[in-house]
């Protein structure tokens, strides 16, 4: 089998794979999230948080509880940084050092996961598994109930009650999260991913040095990793380093796992709001901007100028052999369509339009298919915008599955889009005015740019995929990432619910002949055209002078 | 004057000049105004006034555009080369185009308020004190008109002009309302029933009448169509402000995207130290000027310039055809609107009944009946005996005899009494009338009803139709009268001509139309079928509209109306969109959030269109404006950085003269179509009834692709004319 063909080989069962378990877990999701009844476990639960399980949330309580949990949820994990010298398991670790410990804390809880230190050398095993093993999955789960507060905001009529927090945060980790990666560790172990408690292995290399192999409970955390979009590798090298991800089978599972909760979600929301269609549109259009992005990535990493990749055969520099040029170029495609940011090779390394492409597939507002829930919420969001702009056209107040997008939901939706835009070139901005910021780039010109652009560019998408070569690990880009994860999470998250509080007061305005329809091939067209127009091109100008200065010839 | 010269501007043409407000043919355009070359002349002045700050704080999109020209302009007088200069000069163009959008949308309203300020003239009332009814007043004193209070009574008489709005609480007179309306033919008004409200203003042709005052001060129906058409009184409708909202979104996302470039800029430059400076980029990063014009090109002024005209030129749009909307509000409102509520008499179907077909009885013959039906109705002049007269031409070719001819006749006119009207001629006695009434006197007269009779009438009431029997008496064979029923005539409803069609295009456009009407359920049900509406209210009181406005509201439907009458008040008051007629009370035109001035129900169905094509046009431009960005990145960003990365020369797709030339021409397309779209902007784009899915693919296609393509070829013929201006290419 060529490389070509196993290329298409690869993509073509990831494509059917994933449409294999749309409706299966879709559905699944939706009878978790609208089931009226409470396992035992979860009953215990809600006991010991205190929780009334069966009393729903305004969309004002619903934002304070998501902004609370995660507040104590940043303090507990840099507590357990901070403190990992005195506690079990350390390794022999020391206290983790104040800014890391601060940006490491915020970017778990933000889901992001850039990782501003190297793990094996940092984080002690309680560290990895009390600590950031439980972020992956709750900061997972908080994305996924806000995402499923905002369908319900459009599902339901006449209410401000748009469920309850604490609930759907416990179900989605408990019933969606954890099974699922029982499931996908097994799995990654099968495929050669360690998991163990050992201290690190000391062996004599060829050269006669003596080097200290750090093993550890990666697959339980490598899974959730993907599964929750989160990121964080256990290792620095990530998901290209041979523990964490070992041969080309486990590459395609693991890519498998970071695009699953994401694509299903669109048939969740289709079934929550009564209409599968509406779902089948929303999927549509992430699966449009996913293969566009997929393909742009691959062929400019296959078809490149260069004189080394001439020679090559492709752009091969950064990649790991036992997963190749398609499975590299088709994992760094899925870790910025989504919010993962796991990285199998070196983005650094790309070449500069390839880069750029994973660069404006952040840029999009990582809706194709996004993070876990962030994923659905940027994407109705788009929608929102796109039926306000065209929806007008058809002579109507413009109306989305039933309800008006007057002049709050649209001070909602627009105010979402202006964050990330806003956050991603003030932060490059700064970071490009000054001086020492712009010591930590390891190329000049247009690269280092690029590395600049790409750092914020992650860090306020969520994303936390690191572009290499920028020195990230100084007070600036701590507390400056730090910011952009923080904003880059919450200000969205209020928005939205702000959105769906808004959207679940009014009464349904019934469809009709002349109603905009919001399932046809035209309305996907839309969607992809304000994602393309409206947020891509917003960063038109920095993507010149980064990646398209450097790239084209 | 004609009815509707008034209506008319000063200088230029009318495009609806004279058309007939009801059953012009559906398949044409919604129109409007066409934009006069002389009109942006004279509305010059008023754009020129429009450039003070504190009138361009309520379009933020062009307050950003002015701040960038006095800064871009500040920047050419320090260091003045032809391409800052043209910049400057371009900018200021682009904000005074947009003032003059607005200038030539309220310049047209202008010419009618003045025409309505003409008839607000100062005038004195006699005021009476103490007026009750049925008793005489105490006295009476003269008031300047403007000092009246509601409740004030006053009294006008012949050739006195009526001082404020009110209602008629005595009298009757004719009154000559053409200030108001422009309809020249005197009206009716009298005291109690539905036309009692006259307008302040409007002067007394003949007798005497009382009025009860019910404006207050300054909020007389004059002052509020002056206040309506000039725009004074406009107010940002709720799409409107939704709108404002996302382009300002727009605006920050960009300014931000253009400020931040700088950093950026600088250091690329100063990692690329052999570059040389240029007009557009040195040290310091993009030049101001650049900055400014890249800002101005990105941030959505076309849809920021037009935007407030667009929304004036769809008010002016109703005015055009005499209907006054109270609140822009309304006229969005009537886009939305779900549910149409439609009067059956005199929307859907002609005010009268008209004869349809004479169906004889017995061994008559069609001929004889129609002969006999016409010589019975020749000296009926209702609508209703006309049309059998005309039936009987069309139908059997009967010579329309005039009664003149026939002058030893001896005619009898209807009598509610006999419910029969007839002709005794020639030794025949004619009658025509009600079912029971000649079945009643042919029996008296010694004659048989054939049992076919009772049948034929009952099927035409059943399907909605009135039937009138003719019978006859006349000397048999053996000189004895004989009496018998002839046939009947088939009275019907008329449904007025292309209401079908027109009800067939609302339902694709997903409007229901619901017939109003005080008939039976199976009349009603028979009209409701022949007319093609959705469905009916039988039997329908006001209460009734009122529940069943209720209800629709309650499924989340809007509903429109018209309504005249008092008892139309409430429903008028909660229907999304109620529009009464001028002709009716004044309750009703409180109630009321539009005032047809001609009455004519029918104009409902226009007013959907003019909202709805208020709406599609504000959309179309916003697309167009959004999707112009990606030429104008396209020319803009290649020629900014292409010294300083020479491969960006390939994203130069319009091939460009120079740095200088993409940057001016984009700017100068940037001006240039908000002139061109000023035309569009005001008459609104052109909507064809539709579904909503067609309108979109049309829509979508024609303004959006329409918008990323255009600029390319605009821009692109821009530059090949100013490469020659020196200092440019």
């Amino acid at each position: 089998m060529g490389s070509t063909t196993a290329g298409i080989v690869f993509i073509g069962s990831l494509l059917l794979a994933l449409a294999a378990v749309h409706v299966p877990l879709g559905d699944y999701m939706y009878r978790v999230y609208s089931s009226p009844r409470h396992s035992r476990v979860e009953r215990a639960l809600y006991k010991v948080m205190g929780v009334d399980p069966e009393g729903e949330q305004t969309w004002g309580v619903y934002a304070r509880s998501v902004l609370a949990f995660s507040l104590v949820s940043v303090l507990v994990l840099y507590g357990l940084q901070r403190l990992q010298g005195v506690l079990p398991y350390s390794l022999g670790l020391d206290g983790v050092e104040d800014q890391v410990a601060w940006n490491t804390a915020v970017s778990f809880v933000t889901n992001t996961n850039w990782q501003a230190y190297s793990g094996e050398s940092t984080m002690g095993y309680l560290t990895q598994m009390a600590g950031l093993a439980v972020q992956n999955f709750v900061s997972a789960a908080v994305g996924m109930s806000v995402a499923v507060a905002l369908v319900r905001g459009f599902a339901r009529t006449r209410t401000s009650e748009l469920g309850n927090f604490w609930v759907d945060l416990t179900r989605g980790t408990l019933r969606i999260l954890l099974p699922v990666a029982v499931v996908g560790a097994i799995v990654l172990v099968a495929g050669g991913v360690v998991q163990n408690f050992a201290d690190p292995h000391t062996v004599t290399t060829i050269a006669g040095q003596r080097q200290a192999i750090p093993g550890g409970p990666v697959a339980s955390q490598e899974v959730i990793k993907e599964l929750g979009t989160n990121g964080g590798g256990f290792y620095n090298a990530n998901s290209a380093h041979p523990f964490e991800n070992p041969t080309a089978w486990t590459n395609w599972i693991e890519i498998f796992l970071l695009l699953l909760i994401a694509s299903a979600l669109p048939r969740t929301f289709g079934r929550i709001v009564g209409q599968k269609r509406q779902g089948y549109a929303i999927a549509a259009v992430m699966a449009v901007l996913a293969v566009i992005a997929v393909c742009a990535t691959t062929a400019a990493q296959v078809v490149h100028h260069g004189t080394v990749p001439q020679a090559a055969g492709a752009a091969a520099e950064g990649t790991e052999t036992r997963f190749g040029i398609v499975g590299s170029a088709m994992f760094a495609a899925a870790t910025t369509l989504t919010s993962t940011g796991a990285v199998d090779s070196a983005h650094d390394s790309y070449t500069s339009l390839g880069g750029g492409i994973l660069m404006v597939n952040m840029m999009l507002g990582e809706v194709a298919p996004g993070g876990v829930g962030s994923g659905l919420y940027g994407m109705l969001i788009l929608a929102v915008i796109a039926v306000f702009v065209a929806g007008l056209m058809v002579g109507r107040t413009p109306e989305y599955l039933g309800k008006r997008i007057g002049a709050r939901e649209i001070k909602f939706a627009s105010l979402y889009f202006l964050v990330t835009p806003a956050l991603v070139l003030v932060g490059t901005g700064v970071a490009m005015a000054l001086p020492g910021p712009r010591a930590s780039m390891l190329n000049g010109g247009p690269h280092g740019f690029s590395e600049v652009l790409y750092a914020f560019t992650s860090a306020a998408g969520n994303n936390g995929s690191a572009f290499a070569g920028l020195a990230a690990a100084t007070w600036f880009y701590d507390v400056a990432l730090g910011l952009a994860m923080l904003l880059g999470r919450f200000l969205p998250v209020v928005l939205v619910l702000g959105l769906a509080g808004s959207l679940a007061r009014q009464a349904p305005v019934p469809a009709s002949a002349g109603t905009l329809p919001t399932h046809r091939p035209l309305f996907v067209g839309m969607v992809v055209g304000v994602a393309v127009v409206l947020v891509a091109l917003t960063f038109f100008p920095a993507l010149a002078l980064g990646p398209l200065a450097e790239g084209i010839r | 004057m004609s009815s509707r010269d008034l209506r008319t501007r000063p200088s230029g043409r009318r495009p609806e000049a004279g058309h007939p407000a009801a059953g012009r043919p559906r398949t044409g355009r919604v129109g409007g105004g066409l934009l006069d070359p002389g009109q942006l002349l004279v509305s010059l002045p008023a754009a020129l006034r429009k450039l003070d700050p504190r009138a361009m704080w309520r379009n933020p999109v062009m307050l950003i555009v002015e701040v960038g020209a006095v800064w871009t302009t500040i920047l050419a007088v320090i260091g003045p080369s032809s391409f800052s200069v043209l910049i400057a000069v371009w900018l200021w163009l682009t904000v005074l185009f947009a003032n003059l959008a607005e200038a030539v949308a309220e310049g047209r309203g202008k010419a009618q308020a003045d025409t309505l300020r003409k008839a607000k003239k100062d005038t004195f009332a006699r005021r009476l004190r103490g007026w009750t009814p049925g008793a005489a007043a105490l006295g009476e004193e003269e008031v300047p008109a403007a000092d009246l209070r509601r409740g004030d009574v006053v009294v006008v008489e012949a050739g006195q002009i009526i001082p404020g709005d009110g209602d008629v609480v005595e009298g009757i007179a004719s009154v000559d309302e053409s200030a108001i309306t422009g309809e020249s033919a005197p009206v009716i008004r009298e005291s109690g029933g539905d036309r009692s409200a006259v307008t302040g203003g409007t002067r007394v042709l003949s007798d005497r009448i009382v009025v009860e005052i019910t404006q207050r001060p300054g909020e007389s129906f004059i002052d509020r169509m002056i206040g309506l058409v000039e725009g004074a009184a406009r107010q940002k409708t709720p799409n409107e402000i939704a709108l404002n909202i996302l382009l300002a979104a727009l605006t920050i996302i960009f300014l931000v995207a253009t400020a931040t470039m700088q950093p950026f800029v600088i250091y690329a430059k100063s990692a690329n130290p052999g570059v040389p400076d240029s007009a557009a980029l040195d040290g310091n990063g993009v030049t101001g000027v650049v900055l400014v014009a890249l800002l101005v090109c990105l941030i959505p002024t076309t849809i920021g310039a037009l935007l407030s005209a667009i929304g004036i030129a769809g008010m002016d749009r109703l005015v055009q055809r005499n209907v006054l909307a109270m609140s822009g509000r309304a006229v969005e409102a009537a886009g939305d609107v779900d549910t149409l509520l439609l009067d059956k008499t005199g929307t859907i179907t002609l005010g009268n009944r008209q004869a349809a077909q004479f169906i004889p009885v017995g061994g008559v013959t069609e001929e004889a009946l129609a002969d006999a039906a016409q010589l019975s109705s020749l000296a009926d002049a209702t609508p209703e005996g006309r049309s059998i007269v005309v039936h009987a031409k069309e139908t059997y070719g009967l010579r329309e005899r005039s009664p003149g001819e026939l002058a030893h006749a001896d005619w009898i006119p209807f009598a509610a009494r006999t419910r029969m009207s007839g002709v005794d001629v020639d030794g025949r006695r004619l009658r025509k009338g009600a079912a029971g009434a000649v079945a009643a006197w042919v029996r008296e007269q010694g004659g048989q009803v054939p049992p076919a009779l009772g049948e034929t009438v009952d099927g035409i009431a059943a399907a909605g139709g009135t039937p009138l029997v003719v019978g006859e008496v006349r000397p048999g064979p053996d000189g004895a009268p004989r009496a018998e029923v002839l046939g009947v005539i088939h009275l019907k409803d008329v449904v007025k001509q292309g209401m079908r069609a027109r009800f067939d295009h609302m339902r694709a456009m997903g409007i229901k139309t619901i017939m109003v009407t005080g008939d039976n359920p199976l009349t009603a049900r028979a009209i409701a079928e022949e007319a093609g509406v959705d469905d009916y209210l039988a039997e329908a009181r006001p209460e009734d509209k009122l529940a069943f406005i209720r209800a629709e509201q309650q499924g989340g439907r809007l509903v429109a109306m018209t309504g005249d009458g008092t008892n139309d008040a409430p429903a008028l008051a909660q229907a999304d969109v109620g529009v009464a007629m001028n002709t009716g009370t004044s309750a009703a035109k409180e109630a009321g959030n539009m005032v047809d001035l001609d009455s004519d129900p029918t104009k409902l169905i226009e007013i959907v269109e003019i909202g709805k094509q208020l709406l599609i046009t504000r959309g179309a431009l916003t697309t167009f404006s959004i999707a112009n960005d990606v030429a104008k990145y396209f020319a803009i960003i290649p020629a900014l950085f292409v010294t300083l990365f020479p491969g960006l020369d390939a994203l130069n797709v319009m091939r460009l003269t120079s740095p200088e030339s993409a940057i001016l021409s984009a700017v100068v397309f940037n001006a240039l179509v908000i002139v061109a779209l000023i035309p569009l902007a005001l008459r609104g784009v052109r909507y064809r009834p539709g579904p909503a899915s067609r309108l979109l693919r049309r829509n979508l296609s024609l303004y959006g692709l329409g918008g990323v393509l255009a600029p390319f070829a605009g821009i692109k013929v821009i530059d090949l004319i100013i490469q020659f201006i020196p200092g440019i290419s």
